[in-house]
């Protein structure tokens, strides 16, 4: 049951609770300028129709606030007959009319502007999933997957909030100030929106369909900067951040020479024979950053939906072994496949994991080996 | 003047009917052809759908209060959300402005009925049915751990999270849209066919007042786009069903492809809902003013255009997706137009009131509070018409804040405007004007606090849609939702100052009020079962 009678309960707590402070809060009340030549562009324009409207607004409220003050009945006003006049109708037709081209204008400068994807520095293919992102750097030949990293105890209140609550994840993405860049966007499975609003960056990440956008982060903005997905993609959207991280050039070659190496492929780990202990350490870590988005820490999951693992029969029984790494690597509904993803390791230490973790003490331990002869079966 | 002349032509025929009142009992409520009955139902339907869906903002502001999960888990939310949309648009709104029609549109124009006294009855009588189904998907997700969620994709159901994601009660969701779009398409033919045929003669088009003026121009938006919506749902049907790609790139389709067609009927419904309460500002100001309404023929004009406009605009709400940049320029311009003919009306309406003789009633405060407020969701729409800024702004709380002023202090001020000014001539009882204009306060400050902070949320950027979010969101959250708690409380004293109407009070004159124009105001009130079984003479 979603809704329970202790909600009642809780909601009367919740309206009392008007004291709990909350640490770090600031206000921000505008549009940011942001880091980049078109985040700047869109705030400058943001505010000249801001103030458009202003001036309008206060015209028109000034005028029925007089009115209101003014030709009041009680006032002992008498009210005057006129009710039609062309002249009239003519000039507040043109005058906003007027305004409008002035204010469009700009907009379309910027908008071509913001259209003109060529002669990019970096290209970055960004893939929207349920429910996290991918960056793949397409001229360096490698990619990572980027999870939030808020743990659930701060979401279900059970531990105080850090200060980059639900805007924080495990692998930031790295990007070069003073290059312009360009984003490739699409999505894997629904449509998502890879929003950062300091670079001036909103587009909608759509499954089959490539959309290109750029930034060019000022070469004095070197920094952090955060964003979330801005288009409902299903249960866990709130939980799908992004974080940008804009260095020097330098920093930018170091970090991208780490990845290389890093990325490069290991054909030791496939062979190796790893003990309990190791696999159950890595699966923990492994589990609650990928599986537990949906299965929840817990492995109590989120039925029907999201079904249990704690006590079930595909993660205990010994002749559900092959079955568990078809789901893992192949998907099964409203699972999506994880097989590109993860290494053999990865998915033997989580199987390992799942099979041993809350009441499923089962002793089985899974091999990268078993991984890959189910891999090999699959692609028959 | 067909129908005019009979009704003379059947002499003492007529007046057997002339007094004939409602039938007895509670089958009079489901057998009725009689406008007002059936005016009467479709408010009640829409004030119930008013509350029950409020009662799921506030759930949603509940939630949002501070950041954490409280009450209710993402997938819950996701629900809250949808459904809050969805009744709010479907089963509140319109079907308000539906009832107001059938009660209005005879009484104004000289008319005994609807054109169409039966097929009147067909159409309220598929709303509950409608409701039933969209709403058991709800219940069954909260009694039952194994019955799935519902509707969960918001209310605009974008494709592919409709159909490949979409829980098994989105065909009940499905069935339910056509079913509502079914009642909305036969009430609109009703209206056309009442105001075109049954005018009292002497009452030509540019002289009707302009509340039938703007139902008249809604009808044929509903028209034209209900059958889009009800393309749009059975493509999804076949999508999950039968093996159709319509919107899955994977087999040939495009997901871009439904938001077209979505915003294709979506714009146009936007200004449906707008519409009619352009036309119940103009009957209400006058009276308040003591002066006619500034430029008759140019609110029409307006109303006109704006429906014109409301057709090529539609992909405004899709800058995001990525179209080609001449696209995106002429939906910028199309929208940025749309600006004139609506600044031309509020001037309209500032001139109306300018060296008036201004009084307060009750009626008036929520026609002023709609003035303005309204004035404030056009300002927010002109800024989110500039595509640039728009990236920024789509998906935010701004857009929130944008489409809350116009619909909740837009349209549902006008509504209710319109019931405390027509409420004594329906019951023939003045409301309480002190009760009333604490309802007024109440509502008219607490809706700011509720929706004017979001703007700032929206800029600082939370988007919508989120069940949690970051610390620096936290404290407008929380006078958010206050102001939520206390604009959901005020509309129950509403419920109560109606009731108290119904039931009894001061009696109320012919006129109600000091000197209203309009043919309503020729009858009794309340007025006769069958408005004007002899057409008036209009001069």
């Amino acid at each position: 049951m979603f809704l329970r009678w202790s909600v009642l309960l809780r909601l009367i707590v919740i309206l009392f609770s008007f004291t709990s402070s909350i640490a770090h809060a600031e206000y921000a009340l505008n549009l940011p300028r942001g880091a980049s030549v078109v985040s700047t562009e869109i705030h400058n324009l943001h505010m000249i129709t801001l103030w458009v409207c202003v001036v309008i607004g206060i015209v028109v409220y000034g005028l029925m606030v007089y009115a209101i003050v003014r030709h009041r009945k009680a006032a002992g006003y008498k009210a005057a007959a006129f009710h039609e006049s062309t002249t009239v109708e003519i000039i507040w037709t043109i005058i906003p009319f007027v305004i409008l081209i002035a204010m469009a204008v700009p907009a379309t400068r910027v908008l071509i502007l913001m259209s003109d994807t060529s002669n990019a520095d970096v290209t970055i293919q960004v893939t929207g999933h349920r429910w996290f992102w991918q960056y793949d750097y397409i001229d360096e030949g490698f990619n990572f997957f980027s999870y939030i990293s808020t743990p659930e105890e701060e979401t279900l209140n059970l531990a105080p909030k850090n200060p980059h609550y639900l805007l924080q994840v495990d692998k930031p993405m790295v990007i070069p100030v003073g290059k312009k860049i360009r984003f490739l966007i699409t999505g894997k499975d629904t449509i998502h929106s890879w929003w950062v609003p300091d670079l001036g960056i909103k587009r909608d990440a759509i499954p089959g369909f490539v959309n290109e956008v750029w930034t060019f982060v000022d070469a004095d903005k070197p920094g952090t900067y955060r964003g979330q997905c801005a288009e409902l993609c299903g249960t866990k959207h709130g939980y799908m951040p992004i974080v940008v991280e804009a260095k020097t050039q330098d920093q930018y070659i170091t970090w991208i020479n780490e990845q290389k190496k890093a990325n490069a492929p290991k054909p030791e780990a496939a062979n190796k024979t790893y003990g309990l202990e190791e696999l159950m350490k890595q699966g923990e870590q492994k589990y609650n950053q990928i599986c537990a988005m949906c299965h929840q820490t817990s492995g109590k999951g989120n039925p029907p939906t999201f079904p249990a693992l704690d006590g079930s029969q595909i993660v205990t029984k010994p002749e559900h072994k092959v079955e568990q790494l078809r789901q893992i690597i192949a998907g099964k509904n409203a699972m999506p496949p994880f097989g590109a993803q993860l290494s053999d390791l990865d998915i033997a230490a989580i199987a390992t994991y799942e099979r041993n973790a809350w009441g499923n003490k089962t002793g089985d331990i899974i091999q990268p080996s078993d991984v890959k002869t189910v891999r090999d079966q699959l692609k028959k | 003047m067909d129908v005019a002349t009979s009704y003379h032509a059947s002499g003492s025929h007529a007046d057997d009917h002339h007094d004939h009142g409602p039938a007895k009992g509670l089958l009079r409520w489901v057998f009725t052809t009689n406008h007002k009955d059936i005016g009467t139902m479709y408010l009640w339907f829409s004030f119930i759908m008013f509350l029950f869906a409020g009662t799921l903002a506030m759930l949603i502001r509940a939630e949002l209060f501070k950041p954490g999960e409280q009450l209710v888990n993402p997938e819950m939310f996701n629900q809250l959300t949808t459904l809050h949309g969805l009744i709010m648009v479907f089963g509140a709104v319109m079907p308000a402005f539906v009832g107001l029609a059938n009660w209005l549109v005879p009484m104004m124009i000289g008319a005994p009925d609807m054109a169409l006294p039966r097929l009147n009855n067909w159409s309220f009588w598929i709303l509950p049915f409608a409701f039933t189904m969209l709403i058991s998907t709800f219940v069954a997700a909260i009694v039952s751990d194994t019955a799935g969620s519902a509707p969960n994709f918001g209310w605009t159901f974008y494709a592919p999270l409709s159909t490949t994601f979409g829980p098994p009660s989105t065909d009940f969701f499905i069935f339910s849209i056509h079913m509502m779009g079914i009642s909305s398409i036969l009430g609109a033919i009703n209206v056309i066919a009442t105001i075109l045929n049954l005018r009292a003669p002497g009452m030509t088009l540019m002289k009707m007042p302009i509340f039938c003026w703007s139902w008249l121009v809604t009808a044929f938006l509903l028209i034209a786009v209900m059958p889009v919506l009800a393309g749009a749902v059975t493509m999804v049907l076949f999508d999950r069903h039968f093996g159709t790609s319509f919107f899955n790139a994977g087999g040939g389709g495009d997901p871009v492809l439904f938001q077209h067609v979505f915003w294709f009927f979506g714009h146009p419904e936007v200004y449906i809902m707008i519409m009619p309460a352009f036309g119940i500002v103009s009957q209400i100001l006058p009276t308040f003013t003591r002066k006619p309404l500034f430029g008759y023929a140019s609110m029409v004009y307006a109303i006109s255009s704006i429906a014109f406009l409301s057709f090529i605009v539609w992909a405004h709400h899709m800058f995001t997706t990525g179209m080609a940049l001449v696209a995106e320029l002429f939906f910028m311009y199309a929208t940025m137009l749309i600006a004139v003919p609506t600044g031309v009306k509020v001037f309209n309406w500032v001139a109306t009131m300018f060296k008036g003789s201004l009084s307060f009633e009750t009626p008036m405060l929520f026609t002023l509070a709609f003035i303005f407020l309204f004035t404030m969701g056009g300002f927010s729409g002109l800024m989110l018409a500039i595509v640039p800024a728009d990236y920024q702004y789509q998906d935010t709380y701004f857009v929130v804040a944008h489409f809350h002023y116009v619909l909740v202090t837009g349209a549902i001020f006008s509504i209710l405007a319109a019931v405390y000014y027509w409420l004594p001539k329906w019951t023939g009882h003045m409301y309480s004007e002190v009760l009333a204009k604490t309802h007024f306060w109440l509502s008219f400050i607490s809706v700011n606090v509720l929706f004017f902070p979001m703007h700032f949320l929206g800029l600082a950027g939370m988007p919508r849609r989120i069940p949690d979010y970051a610390l620096q969101f936290a404290d407008f959250n929380r006078i958010v939702s206050v102001g939520g708690f206390v604009f959901g409380a005020s509309q129950i004293l509403f419920l109560f100052i109606v009731i108290k109407t119904i039931r009894g009070g001061k009696k109320a004159t012919d006129k109600v009020w000091e000197n209203p124009q309009g043919l309503e105001w020729t009858l009794s009130s309340p007025p006769p079962y069958h408005s004007f079984t002899t057409p008036p003479v209009v001069p």
